[in-house]
């Protein structure tokens, strides 16, 4: 028995073992011809253009990336630079506000300003409203207290 | 084999003028690397169609599997000093043709962005090798399909059961040579036997 049947025969589907004979025929015959075809040895040119556009490509990216950096920073100094200005004018703007309240203030002493007086008013409102809030949010067990307090403060 | 088999010859060859009669004369280092050199021809010249069919096979593609089998026959001349014989030639051929070919799909896979020629040809083209034998027209087309479900499930299969099935159907070596070839054991090489053989036959049925 020959190696090529064995192997035929250790496949049991028939056409499984002739898909396979037909394989390694076709392999065989494609391999020899392969083989037996005369070949020319070239020597690989070496592509001095693709070598060239290779390195230029590289070195405008290194480039573009540089001059991406750079401007960045620039972008970022010069944002820096109108923001201190800003910070600065305001604070002088500040100063020059608070250089000119102290000689209003001096100029009409005899009347307070009215809306500084209806601000004082909501002020003593709102702790009002808060005191009482707070004594109603007195536990149980504290309600004899809170209710003596209150008589006090009645008093 | 290399330098075993050289000292071997030389000491046939002593033993045989000693019976002559005759002088020996002590072999000269020339001389010795002369007959190796004679040795690695005959073995060149014998397993080279083998170790290019089997990479042929492998890769599909004929200028990728002439370039290492040159380069398995420039490894295998580098060592052939190193080779004591344990297996036969073949064996150790085609260990190095297998690890040459693996480093080849590596490296394809790490430089996926290099330029390279892909000269691999498809499942077709590759199925139109079939010696025409006794077959009529009819048969012949049927042949050719199969051949290139064969083809079309060797694709699918993976690297190690390529290698197997490839080893074992075209090449027709024993199991324990193939184990032997691969490193692998012979219950793993039967595994991925069984395995690439179930994918062909799932192929040719599903074309039936």
């Amino acid at each position: 028995m020959n190696e090529r049947t064995k192997l035929a025969g250790e496949i049991e589907d028939p056409i499984v073992a002739g898909a396979l004979k037909h394989f390694k025929a076709s392999v065989d015959a494609w391999s020899e011809a392969a083989y037996s075809q005369p070949r020319t040895v070239v020597r690989t040119a070496r592509h001095t253009w693709r070598l060239a556009a290779s390195w230029a490509l590289g070195c405008l990216l290194a480039a573009g990336s540089l001059a991406g950096t750079l401007y960045e920073r620039h972008v970022q100094q010069e944002s820096a630079r109108i923001a201190a200005i800003k910070a600065a004018e305001q604070r002088a703007a500040l100063e020059r506000k608070a250089a000119e309240q102290p000689v209003a203030s001096t100029t009409d002493t005899s009347q307070p300003p009215v809306a500084a007086k209806n601000a004082a008013n909501e002020d003593e409102d709102l702790l009002a409203t808060v005191d009482s809030d707070v004594s109603r949010q007195v536990p149980a067990a504290m309600e004899p207290l809170a209710q003596m307090m209150e008589s006090n403060g009645a008093n | 084999m290399g330098t075993g088999v050289v000292n071997l010859r030389v000491m046939v060859a002593s033993t045989k003028s000693m019976a002559a009669g005759t002088a020996v004369k002590p072999m000269t280092a020339d001389a010795a690397e002369e007959i190796a050199a004679r040795e690695f021809a005959n073995i060149v010249e014998s397993h080279r169609p083998q170790i290019f069919r089997f990479l042929l096979a492998s890769l599909r593609d004929v200028d990728l599997a002439e370039t290492l089998t040159q380069e398995c026959f420039l490894k295998a001349h580098r060592n052939w000093k190193h080779f004591r014989g344990d297996s036969s030639a073949m064996t150790w051929l085609m260990r190095i043709a297998i690890n040459l070919q693996k480093d080849h799909w590596r490296n394809r896979r790490l430089q996926f962005w290099r330029h390279t020629q892909a000269n691999a040809v498809d499942v077709d083209e590759a199925s139109d090798w079939l010696p025409n034998g006794d077959r009529n027209a009819e048969q012949q087309i049927l042949a050719r399909e199969q051949v290139a479900q064969v083809w079309k499930a060797v694709e699918g299969l993976s690297q190690r059961q390529r290698t197997v099935f490839l080893l074992r159907y075209v090449d027709e070596r024993e199991l324990s040579e193939i184990a032997q070839v691969t490193g692998l054991s012979e219950g793993t090489v039967k595994a991925h036997l069984s395995r690439a053989l179930g994918r062909v036959r799932a192929e040719l049925r599903g074309k039936r």
